[in-house]
């Protein structure tokens, strides 16, 4: 087919090519493998150097914020699902979580350790998903291999959940939507007896690599202010001396019942967040483990209700809808028109895999909220290299975001 | 007749409210059941004008005067160890008093508090940067200024950041229908060809799920594959499609669905 004629000319609008102080205007993107998704880095160079560096963003806005607001509240969480997409039951979490706050839900016990199950091998699949993607764009391909095989095991697990393997859906406001299938236990103790031997592995391949150590030891140093400073979280900040994890700070869940430690490091390179995501792998198999004993004492006990008994905002079991009058006419209310949370507003932090995940949520008391601002960790871990990247090589470039982990389908919304 | 529809906000709208419907509401404490926010509260209010104060969710939200707001962060940040501003954004009320409500999330991680600042500006009224205490507010409120149209004074690079740069419109206003505006449906088309072309090429299809079944330009249908372009009836025999050439592959073996297996155990 002859090529269409039209009217977008050539675009050089950043690339000065005759300047006096020599600087090369180098533009990184907004397709490249190492950028993890759509990121345009305007990089100034003096030779090899970086001396500016101007990260752009919004090729993957969908305007997620303006969406929730035109949508009844549970018609919003499979959306959540598109942000964080390696990782998305935790951004399914993190909106459930905010509306039972919002308006004052109490979630069954068996519903929450499920929840929990949910949110560590999220945890775990998202750490595998960095560990992989890092180590490849460094160079190190075997381990990308043993990763990914890892992380496969876990979306097979989940597959078996909620049958989606990346756009889980998994959580429901006020409860999970069903109990684990049968040989998930199973599946899941298999696959943590054999985690500490594969993150040794990983480790065996990556800790005293040469190579590994030269473009992690002293690259991309975020210091204490400016991890303050530019709202980091997450790995992030506990890699530049804060020894801060919400699930440990301001607990929610069942995660004061659980015993875990937060690693932390003041290095604030490259190397200190590789080690804490690590260790922080080690730290979800073990609450996994202790997850795994308290749904089996659920079982025991005989607690057996996965969603909050509220019937003016969630709809009754199944089966109740299926044989009373007042349960479906409930029922219909509810996906007809959607819940409506009281008047009043609230800010929910969780702690995804990235960092911290928010979501405010302003409810004027009608069926979608008046105003929904996602707080995605992303956003700010993007922009910080605004400050972080110039100094450094271009090679360095590249380690610098992969360590920060940043998924831009939670940058752009 | 029809019926009247706000023009100032476009959104979603419930279409059914029982006329009797009582909204219930977020419950509110008083600051001063909490020693923490009490002492910060005072701290601030002896500064500066508070116009009222309460506790939410565990949270405890100030409204202030819009000018002191570079003031009241660098008073919490320097003196009541409020170091982090996790998030920053307006609330559009233009349907309502024309005012925009701004919000402030600050963590305390000391503390272990989190609280809210929030005041109210007029409908074109610029709000002052805090991007000297906090880096962070640099991207905070150039995200504004693109969602809603609020500039920030003494902003180093007050650009849009998420959408483009030549775009018309600030989206989260309630104003702006879901769908875009006019401007906003042509843009790629009028950008790339030009207005005359926006009839050659007519609107976007907007339903991401649309698969025609007839049409062989663009879609395979699996199993029932023809050549490319070929005019269909939709009654064509199914054919087993085999995905490995027939001679093999050299040192690849040839797949066989019926005797592989499905490892799914990692200690197999």
């Amino acid at each position: 087919m002859a090529q269409i004629k039209n009217r977008l000319t050539p675009f050089f609008e950043n690339i000065t090519f005759d300047r006096e102080d020599n600087e090369l205007v180098l533009n990184f993107g907004p397709q490249h493998p190492s950028a993890h998704g759509q990121l345009r880095l305007m990089l100034h160079l003096q030779q090899e150097q970086i001396v500016k560096a101007h990260p752009d963003v919004g090729y993957l806005h969908r305007g997620m914020e303006k969406m929730a607001e035109n949508m009844i509240y549970n018609e919003f969480m499979p959306t959540t699902d598109r942000m964080d997409y390696i990782a998305s039951s935790s951004n399914n979490y993190g909106f459930a979580l905010a509306v039972e706050k919002l308006i004052g839900l109490e979630v069954p016990r068996r519903a929450k350790v499920i929840r929990m199950m949910l949110l560590e091998i999220n945890r775990l699949m998202s750490h595998l998903f960095w560990l992989a993607t890092t180590a490849l764009d460094i160079g190190a391909m075997t381990v990308f291999l043993f990763a990914f095989r890892e992380r496969e095991y876990l979306m097979d697990i989940i597959e078996g959940y909620c049958g989606a393997r990346l756009t889980h859906a998994a959580i429901r406001i006020g409860g999970v939507p069903l109990d684990i299938q049968d040989g998930f236990i199973h599946q899941l103790r298999s696959f943590l007896n054999k985690l500490p031997q594969n993150i040794k592995d990983y480790e065996d391949l990556l800790d005293t690599n040469r190579i590994w150590l030269m473009r992690m030891e002293e690259v991309g140093t975020i210091s204490k202010d400016m991890a303050l400073s530019w709202g980091c979280s997450g790995p992030m900040l506990r890699a530049s001396g804060f020894k801060w994890d919400i699930r440990k700070e301001e607990p929610y869940e069942l995660y004061d019942e659980v015993e875990f430690n937060v690693p932390w490091s003041d290095k604030g390179d490259n190397f200190a967040r590789y080690r804490i995501y690590m260790q922080e792998m080690r730290e979800s198999a073990k609450i996994l483990y202790q997850t795994i004993e308290m749904y089996e004492r659920c079982v025991k006990e005989g607690q057996t209700d996965l969603m909050a008994h509220s019937p003016k905002y969630i709809s009754a079991p199944k089966l109740d809808i299926m044989t009373q009058n007042y349960s479906l006419m409930q029922h219909f209310v509810l996906v007809t028109q959607g819940m409506r949370p009281p008047v009043g507003e609230v800010y929910v932090a969780t702690e995804s895999p990235k960092g911290e995940l928010g979501f405010y949520i302003n409810s004027q008391g009608g069926p979608y909220p008046y105003r929904l601002k996602l707080r995605a960790p992303s956003f700010w871990h993007t922009g910080i290299l605004t400050d972080l990247i110039p100094g450094h090589y271009i090679p360095d470039v590249v380690s610098i975001i992969g360590t920060t982990n940043i998924v831009f389908g939670e940058v752009d919304r | 007749m029809r019926a009247y529809k706000a023009k100032d906000d476009v959104q979603a709208k419930a279409y059914y409210t029982d006329r009797f419907y009582v909204s219930p509401q977020v419950p509110k404490q008083e600051v001063d059941t909490d020693a923490v926010f009490s002492s910060d509260l005072a701290s601030i209010s002896a500064k500066f004008e508070v116009k009222e104060s309460f506790i939410q969710v565990g949270q405890m939200v100030v409204y202030i005067n819009a000018k002191d707001i570079y003031g009241v962060l660098e008073l919490m940040r320097d003196s009541l160890e409020y170091t982090q501003l996790s998030e920053m954004s307006a609330i559009d009320w233009l349907a309502k008093d024309n005012t925009f409500e701004i919000f402030y999330q600050m963590l305390s991680m000391n503390k272990r508090k989190r609280i809210r600042i929030k005041y109210f500006i007029d409908n074109g009224q610029a709000v002052d940067s805090v991007e000297k205490l906090f880096r962070c507010a640099d991207w905070s409120e150039r995200e504004m200024f693109d969602m809603f149209g609020i500039q920030a004074n003494n902003h180093p690079f007050m650009k849009r950041i998420l959408m483009p740069y030549d775009w018309q419109g600030h989206p989260l206003l309630k104003t702006y229908p879901l769908e875009g505006d006019e401007f906003a449906s042509w843009y790629e088309v009028d950008k790339i060809y030009g207005k005359e072309a926006r009839e050659t090429i007519g609107p976007e299809i907007r339903d991401t799920a649309r698969v025609d079944r007839y049409d062989s330009q663009r879609f395979a249908r699996l199993g029932f594959e023809v050549p490319k372009g070929t005019n269909i009836t939709g009654n064509e025999a199914k054919n087993e499609q085999n995905y490995q050439e027939d001679g093999g592959v050299f040192l690849v073996s040839k797949f066989d669905k019926k005797t592989s297996v499905i490892v799914d155990d990692p200690q197999r």
